[in-house]
């Protein structure tokens, strides 16, 4: 059992939750994650490590609300308690001194990035991030984020914050007027493949976090399978963090829709139930 | 074990063995049949998740028994991987000392409900017993004995809590809680320790739980167990990694002296075919996951599983007979077996088999798959096979399949799930995590054949982790067996210092 001990809601669907789990909080580091399962008929879903707090034991998760499980979450409250978390999972982001780094996060992506932008900057790197978001209200973390920036650029679809346009518009903007050493790019998939487009054009290296579906976390079923470089990999295990020009953008996209019409179906049965309860 | 047992020779001079022997003619024994398990309806039991086998009565037991001869030289014993004193246990069953029998078998399995429902007796005891190897009769049936003795002694209400010695207070942790771990704790407990199992799932029982199904294994089975070692002071950790929640170092410092490592092979393989990745594939571990840990097949779990009309599985093994018939009781019109070699080279229990071509399952084997094909969203609707036959036998003894050539070799079969069971691979996450230890090629753990300590002064291993995929008996008996070199370890280190 894990107490959720902070909530707060960036947006309608898009909340924080701080979570009671010492043991995870003392080994986590920058690109772990967690499994979640939220109680005895729950589905085990992964959510990535956004902050932690090793002295209060305590762990941030940043969840948007787009299936089952994570509608069911963010209806829950400080003072509830999740069923099982189980962590960290994956391997932590190789953080080094590259020079430049420029960071892209759109949507909820930017939760995960968070670690990652606090352990570059530490390491000594000029941080450059760029948020995306579709509207104003879908920015987020844009405080944290610039405490470890050297600077902060906010890109949105419809111009209500920032700059108007995509997550690449602003990173073009970035590597046209100065030079980039090293990107790394977390979001949704579609988002994932064209920033990776983007920095292949000036040959950049880049790393993406890999958001695929999982079970267990711990390499044992291969549902989280992709293809990195022509080689099976399993995201739980092997990443999740990977060499962007080397994952099969399509077949990852293809796979990730696997359960689309049952988690439809589910969603929709989920929201029934809510109405009637109400 | 080559040599017969002392303690299974000793117990044979006993007074009333000697009588019972004596009471029955041995061409009257011979004479009877052997025990039919009773079963649900092939038609019944293949829309159900209900076990398949429903259990022998006492009478049908008692008349097994009887067709024992309780031979001088009992040569079953040399097949069971943990020296269960057969012959013993038999004659108390013919007694109706069913409890009796229990205890005789718990001297040395410590989980004989389950055993007797998975062990391949057919390979083991069975294969050694003297209708088999002399009268070419059906052996006795002794794991339809082994279930019955454990079933009775479950359903009795006086299941004996195994006495713990009183406890050291030192502590030992148990890393996984399949069979070698359950077994390791067990034995640990009795020696008095103070022990915690660690299990990086949200269930205890490792493959018992995730992997064999309901319809062969109830998990109510593996909960008594689990509920005995508590009462036994055995404790439980469930989601719980060793090696990311908490390292073997911190664990250390936490005053664990000494560690068992049943982690098991759930790494699952891919053939790296084209097409492999497409949706509706997966892997063994993932579809019995889904339904059996996740209950993927019930409204009310979250827990989704795509359900197919035309289902292939793709191997011979344990594995993708309990996926097949999985896949036939959640609707396939159509549930296929798709293996390289031969009926006889099968890996399975051949009752599984049996069960499976019963259930209107079809076994299409000396066929391999080569490709798959996917509709636009990317299901997989076709795959490629490819026609095989037998060659020269390779390292292990089978016969290579090997392609065969010409017009109609290959063709396609129309499939809309497809569950690849073609073995598995260590669980790379404990040696990862402890750059020391000494590893084979294969991933597996080495350790002493003796005491199963690892290359680690402080870190014991046994069961899938150590022999790649084997068998619920051997990785039992390798726990038993830790847990006495973790006990001598734990002396030997206080008579040091
Ligand atoms: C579907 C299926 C059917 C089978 N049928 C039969 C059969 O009929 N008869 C038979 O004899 N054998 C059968 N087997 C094989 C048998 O189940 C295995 O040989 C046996 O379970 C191995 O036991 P184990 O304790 O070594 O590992 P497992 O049962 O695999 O247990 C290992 C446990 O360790 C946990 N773990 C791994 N790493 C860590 C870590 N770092 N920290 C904490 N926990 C960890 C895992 O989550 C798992 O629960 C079958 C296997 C499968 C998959
Ligand atoms: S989630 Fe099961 S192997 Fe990665």
């Amino acid at each position: 059992m894990n107490k959720i001990i902070e909530k707060e809601f960036f947006s309608e669907n898009v909340a924080k939750f701080v979570l009671e789990a010492p043991e995870i909080a003392k080994s986590r580091k920058a690109g772990h994650f967690v499994i979640v399962r939220l109680d005895e008929k729950g589905e085990r879903i992964p959510l990535t490590i956004s902050d932690g707090d090793s002295e209060k034991g305590t762990i941030t998760l940043v969840v948007q609300r787009v299936g089952v499980t994570s509608a069911r979450l963010l209806d829950m409250n400080a003072g509830d308690e999740i069923l099982d978390v189980v962590g960290p999972l994956g391997h932590a982001t190789h953080i080094e001194n590259y020079g430049t780094v420029l960071c892209a996060g759109g949507g909820v992506g930017v939760a995960p990035m968070l670690p990652i932008i606090k352990a570059l900057k530490a390491a000594g790197n000029k941080v450059i991030s760029v948020l995306a978001g579709r509207t104003r209200e879908l920015i987020i973390l844009e405080d944290e984020v610039a405490a470890h920036s050297d600077e902060v650029i906010i890109m949105t679809d419809d111009g209500s914050y920032g700059k108007k346009g995509l997550v690449t518009a602003g990173m073009e903007e970035v590597i046209q007027r100065e030079k980039v050493d090293k990107a790394v790019v977390i979001g949704p998939a579609i988002m994932m493949k064209f920033g990776s487009l983007t920095t292949k054009k000036y040959n950049i290296p880049t790393e993406v976090s890999l958001n695929t579906i999982m079970v267990d976390g711990t390499g044992m079923c291969g549902a989280c399978r992709v293809s990195i470089g022509g080689k099976t990999k399993f995201v739980c295990v092997d990443g999740p963090e990977f060499d962007a020009f080397l994952v099969d953008w399509d077949e990852m996209m293809m796979r990730m829709g696997a359960y689309r019409t049952e988690e439809h179906q589910a969603f929709e049965n989920y929201l029934q139930t809510v109405e009637i309860a109400k | 074990m080559e040599n017969i047992a002392e303690y299974i020779l000793e117990g044979r001079k006993e007074e009333w063995r000697a009588d019972l022997r004596k009471s029955m003619k041995a061409k009257e024994r011979t004479s009877l049949e052997r025990v039919m398990m009773p079963e649900q309806e092939p038609d019944v039991r293949n829309k159900n998740s209900i076990e398949v086998n429903l259990g022998i009565t006492e009478e049908m037991a008692v008349a097994e028994a009887h067709r024992c001869l309780d031979c001088a030289q009992p040569t079953c014993t040399t097949g069971c991987p943990v020296g269960i004193n057969i012959p013993a246990f038999i004659k108390k069953i013919e007694t109706g000392d069913f409890l009796g029998a229990a205890s005789v078998i718990k001297q040395t399995n410590a989980l004989p409900a389950v055993c007797g429902r998975v062990c391949p007796q057919e390979k083991q005891c069975e294969l050694n017993c003297f209708y088999t190897q002399k009268l070419n009769k059906p052996a006795i049936a002794i794991g339809h004995l082994e279930r019955f003795t454990a079933d009775y002694e479950r359903n009795s209400g006086k299941m004996s809590i195994p006495k713990t010695a009183e406890p050291n207070k030192r502590k030992v942790a148990v890393v996984g809680s399949g069979p070698a771990g359950l077994a390791a704790a067990g034995d640990l407990a009795k020696f008095g320790y103070d022990v915690s199992v660690f299990e990086a799932l949200h269930e205890i029982g490792g493959v018992l739980k995730y992997g064999i199904p309901e319809f062969r294994l109830p998990n109510e089975i593996v909960d008594v167990e689990i509920e005995n070692m508590r009462k036994m002071g055995v404790k439980f950790r469930t989601d719980f990694i060793v090696g990311k929640t908490a390292s073997f170092e911190d664990l250390r410092a936490d005053g664990y002296e000494a560690f068992f490592v049943g982690s098991g092979a759930g790494l699952p393989r891919f053939m790296n075919i084209p097409g492999e990745n497409y949706n509706g594939i997966f892997s063994s571990n993932e579809y019995l996951t889904r339904v059996n840990l996740m209950k993927a097949a019930h409204d009310d779990y979250d827990t989704p599983v795509l359900m197919g009309k035309n289902v292939a599985v793709i191997g011979g093994g344990n594995t993708a007979m309990d996926s097949v018939r999985t896949a036939k009781r959640l609707g396939a019109d159509r549930a296929m077996i798709i293996y390289r070699r031969s009926m006889e080279e099968m890996p399975a229990r051949v009752e599984e088999v049996h069960h499976a071509q019963d259930e209107g399952i079809e076994f299409m084997n000396l066929h391999n798959p080569v490709e798959y094909f996917a509709d636009e969203k990317g299901r997989v609707n076709r795959m490629r096979v490819q026609k095989m036959e037998l060659g020269e036998p390779d390292a292990s003894g089978r016969r290579r399949p090997v392609p065969m050539e010409g017009e109609g070799s290959q063709f396609d079969i129309d499939v809309d799930l497809v569950i690849v069971a073609v073995g598995v691979s260590p669980n790379p996450i404990v040696p990862s995590s402890l750059k020391d230890l000494k590893m084979t090629d294969w991933g597996t753990i080495v350790v002493n054949k003796e005491t199963m300590q690892s290359s680690i002064e402080d870190v014991f291993a046994g069961g899938d982790i150590v022999r790649g995929g084997a068998t619920v008996i051997l990785a039992m008996g390798d726990g038993r067996q830790a847990a006495a070199g973790i006990h001598k370890y734990m002396t030997e280190k206080v008579a040091v210092s």
